[in-house]
């Protein structure tokens, strides 16, 4: 687990990094004897402190893409929405994008700041029944960068695992940044012993985000992470005016269709592309309260329908193996 | 010349990166039309894919998966046309299967980086074209530091209209001023999308935001670059669509940034 001691230089490789110990970063460093012994390298404490806090948690679900902007976090907000809209449901929402933090802005909470209480720190409720936890409200202005090499952001991940007061929840949806890297592989690691659902993935029809998804789902088969199925977002666009169909996006490959056949999953659904869904997005509201009979609410709508399904027969055994790097 | 002796970038006259806090917004789009643009005012240029996770660029200028060769002043990058006027580096052309994943920690990410940098044997370039992917960390502290050694003349920053895209693009900005990396502009991407049918306009991530991005920080506007079919499926297939559609709105828009831009790097 690549972790860096609160004293560790700017360029710590990490504890658990084959080079801990021995980067030119770690001279001087007050840890570089331990590191160097290899002793740190046994399994990162948290992970068992996380699978004692996630007992109150019944099911996890990620939200994966190896592409940016395809609608991670609009679906990770949708999904959540739509979940909390049962008022005996608790939902979770927590934003493990780090560098790029859209779950406080698309949820209505931006400028909202944690608190910490005697159990952690608490996060910042939508609704009496669904929490959000995101880095975006650890930060003082909209225009802060997060300027974090991987060794930050993962102490990131597992101070938001480890240290949120979440209480008794039903569901928690994490919602990624984009790509197989440092947050992927924390949050994968660290939920570990808790165990996971499985993995939402999400893409959009063209084959230059496919390209980018089948290595996501590469990585899934990696670290074992079992996916509940596809999602194609953007999928054509619907012309206000004259009713017209045009994929702006074009599934020139056969879209998520074929690469869902020929990788044998499930395809949970396709989103059409509609202007009202950013717009509900950039205000902080529910596209699918606010335009409950469009086609895109629909197709959400049957999409939730079926990770539920699959949440209510899947039996976590709690034993997702890492053992990369 | 030999520059075994020398830096590989020595020979390159201008660096630009292009950032955005954001994924999926056109980076690596607004990256391959610019390098086009230049290629086709008669300039040199190179692009340096540092989407270590997902690189988007050999697809985009169907540039397939050559082996990558070496010669005495480093990798010799891949040429996407016979003239030789348009260079490409990616992590693309290095593994053995595309859809397998790079599943690396930032430490790693770093090295390769690094390499990318200093060991690429560019020769003469007009223009170095680096295409990042979205976020504020690894990919971009190390580009930075190792570009550093030699010069950057700045950044150009690719948003969507959508708040939650230019919210992102922010976060970048912030990353410009503490890195010191000049903002050479800001490129509206996905702005509105022509209905092929009926001709009507649809903002589909709204409408403007970059420009007001621009405003609010005091950035240039290079100008925005509409929502095309024609231009997602000329990526898609790795066609020059500059050169396919001339006609073209888009080409309008897309020229004009990179006639803006050329001139500001030159002047």
């Amino acid at each position: 687990m690549a972790d860096v001691p609160s004293d560790a230089p700017e360029h710590c490789p990490g504890t658990s990094s084959d080079q801990a110990g021995k980067t030119s970063a770690c001279q001087g460093c007050p840890n570089q004897n331990t590191c160097a012994s290899g002793a740190v390298k046994a399994p990162d404490p948290a992970i068992e402190e996380i699978r004692l806090k996630m007992t109150s948690v019944k099911h996890k679900i990620l939200v994966l893409s190896g592409k940016g902007g395809v609608g991670k976090s609009t679906f990770s907000a949708h999904l959540s929405h739509a979940l909390a809209s049962d008022d005996s449901t608790e939902v979770a929402l927590l934003d493990v994008d780090i560098c790029g933090p859209s779950i406080p802005k698309m949820m209505g909470l931006e400028g909202e700041q944690v608190h910490q209480s005697g159990s952690g720190w608490s996060p910042v409720y939508v609704e009496d029944n669904l929490a959000v936890m995101s880095i975006g409200f650890l930060l003082s202005s909209p225009d802060d960068a997060v300027i974090w090499r991987g060794p930050k952001k993962n102490g990131m991940i597992k101070q938001f695992l480890r240290d949120v007061d979440w209480g008794e929840v039903d569901y928690l949806i994490v919602d990624t940044p984009p790509g197989t890297s440092d947050e992927h592989l924390s949050i994968v690691q660290y939920l570990s012993s808790a165990g996971i659902d499985g993995a939402v993935i999400i893409t959009t029809p063209q084959e230059v985000s496919l390209q980018d998804v089948r290595k996501e789902i590469r990585f899934c088969e990696k670290v074992k992470l079992p996916i509940i199925g596809v999602i194609e977002n953007m999928s054509g666009f619907v012309c206000p005016k004259c009713k017209n169909t045009s994929q702006i996006f074009p599934p020139t490959t056969g879209g998520a269709q074929r690469m869902c056949e020929e990788l044998n999953l499930p395809l949970l659904g396709r989103v059409p592309l509609d202007p009202r869904i950013g717009k509900s997005c950039d205000e902080g509201k529910s596209f699918l309260t606010e335009v409950p009979d469009s086609p895109a609410a629909m197709a959400y709508q049957s999409i939730i329908r079926k990770i539920k399904d699959y949440c209510s027969h899947s039996s976590i055994k709690g034993s997702v193996t890492v053992d990369l790097e | 010349m030999d520059t075994s002796e020398r830096g590989s970038l020595d020979q390159v006259k201008h660096v630009v990166l292009v950032l955005s806090g954001k994924g999926g917004v056109g980076k690596s789009t607004i990256t391959t039309e610019l390098a086009l643009a230049f290629r086709h005012s008669g300039r040199k240029v190179g692009i340096l894919d540092v989407d270590l996770c997902g690189p988007s660029i050999p697809r985009m200028l169907r540039v397939g998966k050559p082996e990558v060769h070496q010669c005495d002043a480093g990798w010799v990058p891949v040429y996407a046309d016979p003239q030789q006027q348009l260079a490409l580096m990616s992590i693309g052309f290095l593994m053995e299967d595309p859809d397998e994943a790079v599943v690396w920690r930032g430490p790693k990410k770093s090295a390769l980086i690094g390499q990318f940098v200093s060991d690429v044997a560019w020769g003469e370039l007009d223009v170095l074209l680096v295409d990042t992917p979205p976020g504020t960390s690894d990919e971009h502290l190390s580009v930075l530091e190792n570009l550093r050694k030699h010069k950057v003349d700045g950044a150009v920053l690719v948003t969507t209209p959508q708040a939650v895209s230019t919210g992102d693009v922010r976060r970048e900005i912030t990353f410009c001023k503490k890195t010191d990396v000049k903002i050479l502009g800001i490129v509206e991407n996905m702005s509105g999308f022509v209905c092929p049918h009926c001709s009507e306009c649809s903002n589909i991530f709204s409408k403007g935001g970059g420009e007001e991005l621009a405003k609010l920080t005091g950035s240039v506007f290079l100008g925005s670059v509409p929502l095309d079919p024609l231009l997602t499926a000329s990526l898609e297939e790795g066609r020059d669509f500059l050169q396919a559609f001339p006609e073209s709105s888009t080409y309008t828009a897309i020229s004009d940034i990179a006639k803006t831009l050329l001139s500001n790097l030159e002047s």
